[in-house]
């Protein structure tokens, strides 16, 4: 009895063929982490656009077909928001969208990408704050 | 050989189901292995029958449950041909073995400059204690190499030790690549520089005989829940010089002699090293472990892992994109970790699991071995008195049902 439920078409797809995989040369922001469980890492650079929104998106490393179609899915999903919308990004919004059912230590597998994403955006200076310091230097 | 259908009728956990329908096929024993009725009973006995502290009372239950604790000890040393059971420490695991001797011997005799010597091979558990006693103390590590085929470069060995090495701490059987050491061997090199061995023995002492006297070993650890024991005791195995003269590593009840509000003096080994209410039905368990396994003779056991793992480096060489890691079958024990091509091992072991297959995956605590072979992670089956060879067919045909997943 071999339940693939997990393994549905498009986590397949997306391991096979990742979306966003690579790395942006002028990302204003990298970062990386890991999996403690297994040792993978994922790195993931955004680059963001004048208004403050992800203009584009880069991921990659080494992982599971739930780790990897997850940070494709998460980086499509993520173009286009704000700072403060990435870092408000939840995870029920993320296990929806891989909308396979998982388990526990599966759940940590689908959550790595988010987790380094939103590392890296509260390590970022707010792009507001950012200005009304420039403004104030002006 | 052994008697494998008798022996999977002692282990209760055998007999259940994962799903419905789905019988437990366990190839995770070298994480913690399943324990036979004899050792679950053993345990419940002395709950329902014994229950006292140790060393502590003059009451019937308590010099019984003294005379169980220490008749255990005295069965573990004999399973390693210690000379005497006050040599051997209990200690919670193989983990707690290895810290005790970095702590107390290592801070006593471990200064700047000097050198302790590891292997690349190395769990986590024989590892980071050392990086942890050579940062305090301004210490060298230095580390054996592994050859392509997962054995240690014997030719590396005596370059490595040194006039500055103090202590030389290896694996006898390495969690990953199941890799048999040469541990006698590797002792005499490190007694001819001048420096002590302390044996890594978590994946040993559940597989083949032990003899600390013939491997003249200065130190070994072990855990119990590895062998058929439970989880929560191991020992440390120890020369009595090096035990009398160390420092004791925790203090309390149990470990002291005499103590007046100015200061205290030790007890005699093994409590010294003792500290608190031990655990106590742990250890009666952990003898009741030995009793087994002597039971089964651990040549008989050491040729079962063998012959199964000979017959599964063959099956799973018919698996296409499979690469098993480390030596021959003949050098090895019965562990083997695999990656295959295009499935992360984390979903081999799910899919596996669904067929009831418990494998594990990961780095297995051994991270710089992983980092050296440039894989993050492999799959682990290991295999034990209980396994068959249908099990492994089992395995066989699960994985090719993964890779069909995989559309592989
Ligand atoms: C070779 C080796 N050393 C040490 C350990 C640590 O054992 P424990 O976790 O019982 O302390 C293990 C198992 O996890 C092991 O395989």
């Amino acid at each position: 009895m071999l339940d693939e439920s997990m393994y549905r078409e498009q986590i397949i797809d997306l391991y096979q063929n990742p979306l966003n995989y690579g790395h942006l040369e002028d990302a204003d922001w990298t970062y990386e982490e890991d999996n403690p469980l297994c040792g993978d890492v994922i790195e993931v650079d955004v680059k963001l656009d004048e208004n403050g929104r992800v203009a584009d998106i880069a991921w990659s490393g080494d992982g599971c077909a739930i780790s990897q179609a997850s940070a494709s899915l998460l980086t499509d999903a993520v173009k286009g928001l704000t700072l403060e919308e990435v870092r408000n990004f939840s995870k029920e919004e993320l296990l929806e969208m891989i909308g396979v059912p998982l388990s526990m230590a599966r759940v940590k597998c689908a959550l790595l990408s988010l987790k380094v994403l939103k590392a890296g955006a509260y390590g970022m200076p707010d792009p507001k704050s950012l200005h009304q310091h420039i403004d104030d230097e002006a | 050989m052994l008697n494998v259908p008798q022996i999977r009728s002692d282990f209760p956990i055998l007999a259940t189901e994962v799903y419905p329908g789905v019988p437990l096929i366990y190839l995770d024993s070298a994480a913690s292995s399943q324990k036979p009725v004899q050792v679950i009973e053993a345990m419940d006995d002395y709950y329902r029958h014994t229950n006292a502290n140790v060393h502590r009372g003059i009451h019937r239950l308590s010099e019984e449950a003294t005379n169980a604790y220490e008749a255990a000890r005295a069965k573990i040393a004999r399973f390693i041909n210690a000379p005497d059971p006050a040599e051997v420490i209990y200690v919670s695991n193989t983990t707690e073995g290895i810290n005790l001797v970095a702590y107390s011997w290592g801070r006593a005799n471990i200064q700047a400059g000097d050198e302790i010597l590891l292997t690349e091979m190395e769990h986590h558990a024989n590892l980071v204690p050392w990086q942890v006693l050579a940062e305090e103390k301004g210490a060298v590590i230095k580390y054996v190499p592994f050859l392509a085929d997962g054995t240690l470069d014997l030719t590396a060995v005596p370059a490595l030790l040194t006039e500055r090495t103090k202590i030389f701490a290896f694996t006898a059987v390495s969690n990953v690549f199941g890799t048999v050491n040469p541990v006698k061997q590797l002792v005499k090199l490190a007694h001819d520089a001048g420096a002590i061995a302390l044996v890594d023995a978590a994946q040993a002492a559940p597989r083949m005989p032990l003899d600390v006297q013939d491997w003249d070993c200065d130190f070994m650890a072990f855990s119990a829940h590895k062998m058929c024991g439970p989880t929560g005791i191991g020992i440390l195995y120890g020369k009595r010089a090096l035990l009398e003269a160390m420092p004791p590593f925790q203090a309390g009840g149990d470990m002291i002699r005499r103590v007046t509000l100015e200061g205290s003096t030790w007890n005699e080994l093994p409590w010294k090293f003792e500290a608190g209410t031990p655990a106590i039905a742990e250890g009666i368990g952990f003898g009741a472990a030995v009793d087994y396994l002597n039971g089964l003779g651990m040549e008989n056991v050491h040729a079962h892992e063998q012959f199964i793992t000979n017959y599964a480096l063959e099956a799973l060489s018919e698996v296409g994109g499979l690469r098993v890691i480390g030596p021959p079958a003949s050098q090895r024990g019965g562990v083997t970790a695999f990656t295959l091509e295009g499935i992360h091992p984390h979903d081999i072991a799910e899919l596996l699991d669904k067929d009831g297959i418990a494998i594990r995956a990961g780095h297995h605590c051994a991270m710089p071995l992983h980092h050296k072979l440039g894989i993050n992670s492999t799959a682990r089956a290991s295999f034990y008195v209980h396994t068959t060879t249908e099990e492994i067919d089992k395995l066989v045909a699960s994985l090719h049902r993964a890779k069909k997943v995989f559309r592989l």
